[in-house]
């Protein structure tokens, strides 16, 4: 199977001309255009996503952009399950962005787990229709019908129709209500649960996959922007002389910058427009630019990190309250105390930010590798003046996101040179810009004290979270992160009689946004650093210990609001499956078999991040230079019913490798308001030689509903890794990244 | 006028001299599987063939190329997949893919070199290749299982 090459082909609309067969128009009346049902989490208004054509083609939309996590073969994998297709006939079709398909902004690792039933249903329904148009044909009873990789059976007189067959026949039938169409057993699924490929895999190992950075337009000219070094300058004036004398170099523009609040808008600055790529990047080489002052010039990193650690020694805002840890606190006996910090965070995609775009008449056509083409809509039609219906964004593929794609400052670039050129637009930024302009990871300062009890384990347990908030983007001056206390922070899964979660303020001097799990990493960070200080200060096995947090298999009762914006009946948070993957993986992992210290030494933590439950074990060698060397990283996974295994395994092999370089190496630092890092010399990130060697990934079979995939193996793991250096040196690390710290 | 194989194919390049092969290959020529990472030879996502070893294309400027054979991934096997290739896939190595070009053109040289590497003659050549989405226990599984094909 290949995709089209995306840069050719036509207009959405144009795909179903083909199809006999098309089904979602109509379908799923209940929900049709309901307004109160047209909001984020709700998502269910189903325009068209499935289409037969007569020779059998079988084409399914995918809504959801793929960065590297399988979405875009997942959801069409499960409606062609339902659908009882020959998947080989399947051909995917990359959705636009369109209100139309519901929610797209492909991030908090819910694509499975939110669309998962619609798209079961909408392969249901197809399947159901085709039995019907064959039994209309055969004049027997649908009952007696059955279904064979894109056939309907009949098996008493040995009849069969294809799929492409019946398409014309199945389109006049009347769509059946959502409760008369018969989902699969589990067993009955052909393709779910099972081992498939991407779907695109054959084309990128030949390289004929199209990502953003290959997205084309005829007669199209290419833009690289010089931004702002700090947040909020602007250009006072610029000299573009010698820029415009460089070959290729055909003009220069200023791109304004973004209104308060600054969301997605870009960050100005001035475009270079040229032949190609490399003649835009030399061309900024040679300009001469004078930039106003901005308050945010004063931003210090090495400062800012001392005033979230007092603000974290002072009481924050209360998150979650069990108990009372003030009295227990007050009655003395053993306290303990500890701070823990990790640092800004760059997500430094392989690809970077790009797109190209051609404003024509009041309308904009763009291609990009996002994660969130409605963002884009809202993005670029607000900057231009024009309605969200009239941007047309195509998705290609997305060489890597981790959260930065779902950001379209870039596109936004490319729609507004093109309407100032009256041609087609590239914006290619630069590692150098990817680095330097991210919507960065926050910086955050924990602390964390327990009184603990006779039996070593604690009594009371406070722990107080302080970092610039997500919500400084989109809310000028936000300081606190109430979006962020359901990643980790609000949801204890430990069973402590007095525990108290607080978040303190911090302000925001650079774009903070989503990195791939999120808060969930130095919540994780600071929680399993600190649980496995308390076991070795009680003299116990870290592993034991962290099953005595833990406690019994219960529901945990959240009094706050459910984590994800899920209904907590449906993901409930259940301490009995967190378990189970923390005993799966001391049991895989050898875990106290081998002996601890002299530079070798196994570490554990365990975290449920996107509904999904993740104990990770990490075994580390720490030479006599100090270096970190990871042989093994067990990891047990509970993300309830799983559509494609081999791809969670790879997800969480891939986690631990993400984790590995935010743990070991990588760090965002800013001095007078510009970050200091730039290219992958200075912002550093594992290779092959000190990635984990071996991640073995343990996926539990489970019935539950589908929880997240792509983040949830990252938070546990820094951690883990910590603890591991701890057995294996007794050297705490509190900060990351572990680079920083003298091991020996 | 600078002359070069691409591919196998002659070809002639009169334009900026400076020019990084990448930029040729990706805005000129049009051959895109090729991809841009980093422009300082620290990531391998542009990594090439010239004259059968493997450079990093956004560091080797057209007037370096002159009288040289470049291949490219679009070039790498004239019948159907290359062993690497099919290895990749048997393996399923990638997630998003946009580095995996770079590391089956690194890794077909390294497979050139050395016929049967161990997992630290993988490590050492594969290592100016990152992968961010983190598949490099799967690159090393498919080197080993290509060498074997090769064999």
């Amino acid at each position: 199977m290949n995709i089209e090459n995306v840069s050719r082909r036509g207009f959405l609309k144009g795909v179903f001309a083909a199809s006999a067969f098309v089904l979602g128009a109509q379908y799923v009346p209940e929900l049709l255009w309901s307004k109160e049902n047209r909001d984020a989490s709700a998502a269910f208004q189903p325009d068209i996503f499935l289409g037969i054509a007569s020779d059998g083609t079988i084409t399914i939309v995918a809504h959801r952009s793929e960065m590297g996590c399988g979405s875009r073969t997942a959801l069409p994998l499960v409606v062609a399950d339902e659908l009882d297709a020959d998947w080989s006939k399947v051909k995917i079709d990359q959705a636009i962005g369109d209100p139309k398909y519901g929610e797209q902004d492909t991030d908090g690792s819910h694509s499975v787990r939110s669309f998962f039933d619609q798209m079961r249903h909408i392969g249901a329904t197809g399947k159901a229709m085709l039995i019907s148009a064959a039994a209309n044909q055969w004049s027997v009873p649908e009952k007696d019908c059955s279904t064979d990789a894109s056939f309907v059976v009949h098996k008493a007189s040995g009849r069969k129709l294809s799929y492409g067959e019946l398409a014309g026949f199945a389109a006049k039938l009347p769509v059946p209500k959502k409760e008369d169409v018969p989902l699969k057993q589990r067993s009955e699924w052909r393709y779910i649960g099972k081992d498939n490929a991407l779907f695109d895999l054959q084309d990128i190992v030949t390289g004929k996959a199209t990502y953003g950075m290959d997205a084309k337009m005829p007669g199209m000219v290419y833009a690289s922007v010089e931004h702002p070094p700090v947040l909020g300058q602007q250009v006072t004036s610029y000299d573009d002389k010698e820029a415009l004398k460089m070959k290729g170099v055909q003009k220069t523009l200023t791109i304004p910058i973004y209104k308060m609040p600054y969301q997605f808008q870009p960050l100005g600055g001035v475009a270079v427009i040229a032949d190609n790529t490399w003649a835009a990047f030399q061309g900024r080489t040679a300009l001469k630019i004078d930039w106003d002052e901005s308050p945010n010039s004063s931003y210090d990193s090495v400062a800012f990190r001392k005033t979230l650690e007092e603000t974290s020694r002072k009481p924050g805002k209360v998150v979650r309250n069990v108990g009372d840890v003030d009295a227990a606190f007050a009655k003395g006996g053993k306290i303990m105390e500890a701070e823990y910090y990790a640092p800004h965070l760059a997500h430094a995609s392989m690809e970077p930010p790009v797109a190209v775009a051609e404003y024509r008449d009041g309308k904009v056509l763009a291609w990009a590798p996002t994660q969130n083409p409605q963002a884009v809509q809202d993005t670029v039609s607000s900057m231009l003046g024009i309605r969200k219906e009239d941007v047309t964004c195509h998705v290609t593929l997305l060489g890597g996101g981790f959260g930065r794609k779902s950001k379209p400052d870039q596109v936004a670039e490319a729609a507004y040179l093109s309407k100032q050129l009256g041609k087609p637009v590239k914006v290619v930024w630069s590692r150098e810009d990817d680095i330097r302009f991210d919507f960065f990871h926050s910086v955050a300062a924990m602390y964390m004290k327990a009184a603990i009890g006779p039996n070593g384990l604690p009594i009371a347990w406070l722990q107080r979270t302080v970092y610039p908030p997500i919500n400084s983007t989109f809310e000028a001056g936000a300081q606190y992160a109430d979006d962020e206390m359901g990643l980790g922070w609000n949801n204890l899964p430990f069973d402590i009689l007095n525990h108290r979660a607080e978040n303190g303020p911090a302000d925001a001097h650079i774009r903070i946004g989503w990195f791939r799990s999120v808060a969930n990493i130095y919540h994780a960070f600071a929680i399993h650093s600190f649980a496995d200080e308390l076991a070795n200060a009680a003299g116990k096995d870290s592993a034991q210990y962290l099953l005595d947090l833990i406690g019994p298999g219960r529901i945990v009762p959240l009094e706050y609001r459910p984590d994800e914006g899920e209904d907590g009946k449906k993901y409930p948070l259940d301490t009995a499956r967190l378990r189970r993957v923390v005993e799966i993986a001391v049991e895989k992992s050898g875990w106290g078999k081998k002996p601890n210290g002299k530079g070798h030494g196994f570490g554990i933590a365990a975290h449920r991040s996107f509904l999904t439950y993740v104990a990770t074990v990490v075994e580390v060698e720490v030479d006599d230079h100090g270096k970190v060397t990871i042989p093994n990283v067990w990891t047990a996974v509970d993300a309830g019913t799983v559509v494609a295994p081999d791809n969670v395994r790879n997800q969480f092999e891939g986690a631990s490798s993400f984790a590995a370089s935010l743990a070991l190496f990588s760090e965002v630092t800013v001095s007078k308001g510009m970050v200091n890092q730039k290219n992958f010399n200075n912002y550093q990130v594992v290779r092959m030689d000190r990635a984990p060697q071996r991640t073995n990934v343990y996926v539990v079979e489970s019935d539950a509903p589908p929880a997240g995939v792509g983040e949830p193996g990252v938070p546990p793991f820094a951690p883990a890794l910590c603890n591991a250096i701890y057995a294996a040196t007794g050297k705490r690390v509190r900060e990351l990244p572990v680079s920083k710290a003298k091991l020996v | 006028m600078i002359q070069f194989k691409l591919n196998g194919a002659e070809r002639t390049y009169d334009g900026d001299p400076d020019m990084p092969l990448l930029w040729y290959l990706r805005d000129v020529a049009g051959f895109t599987g090729t991809k841009f990472g980093c422009g300082m030879s620290l990531c391998g996502a542009c990594t090439v063939h010239q004259n059968g070893d493997a450079v990093r294309s956004c560091s080797v400027s057209m007037k370096e190329v002159n009288g040289t054979s470049i291949t490219t991934i679009e070039g790498i096997s004239a019948n159907g997949l290359h062993p690497v290739q099919k290895a990749w896939m048997e393996i399923k190595v990638p997630q998003c893919g946009y580095c995996q070009v770079g590391q089956i053109m690194q890794a077909i040289a390294l497979l050139n070199q050395k016929h049967n590497p161990t997992d630290r003659d993988i490590d050492t050549a594969m290592s100016g290749n990152i992968c961010r989405c983190g598949t490099y226990q799967r690159i090393r599984a498919a080197i080993h299982q290509a060498a074997k094909e090769l064999a």
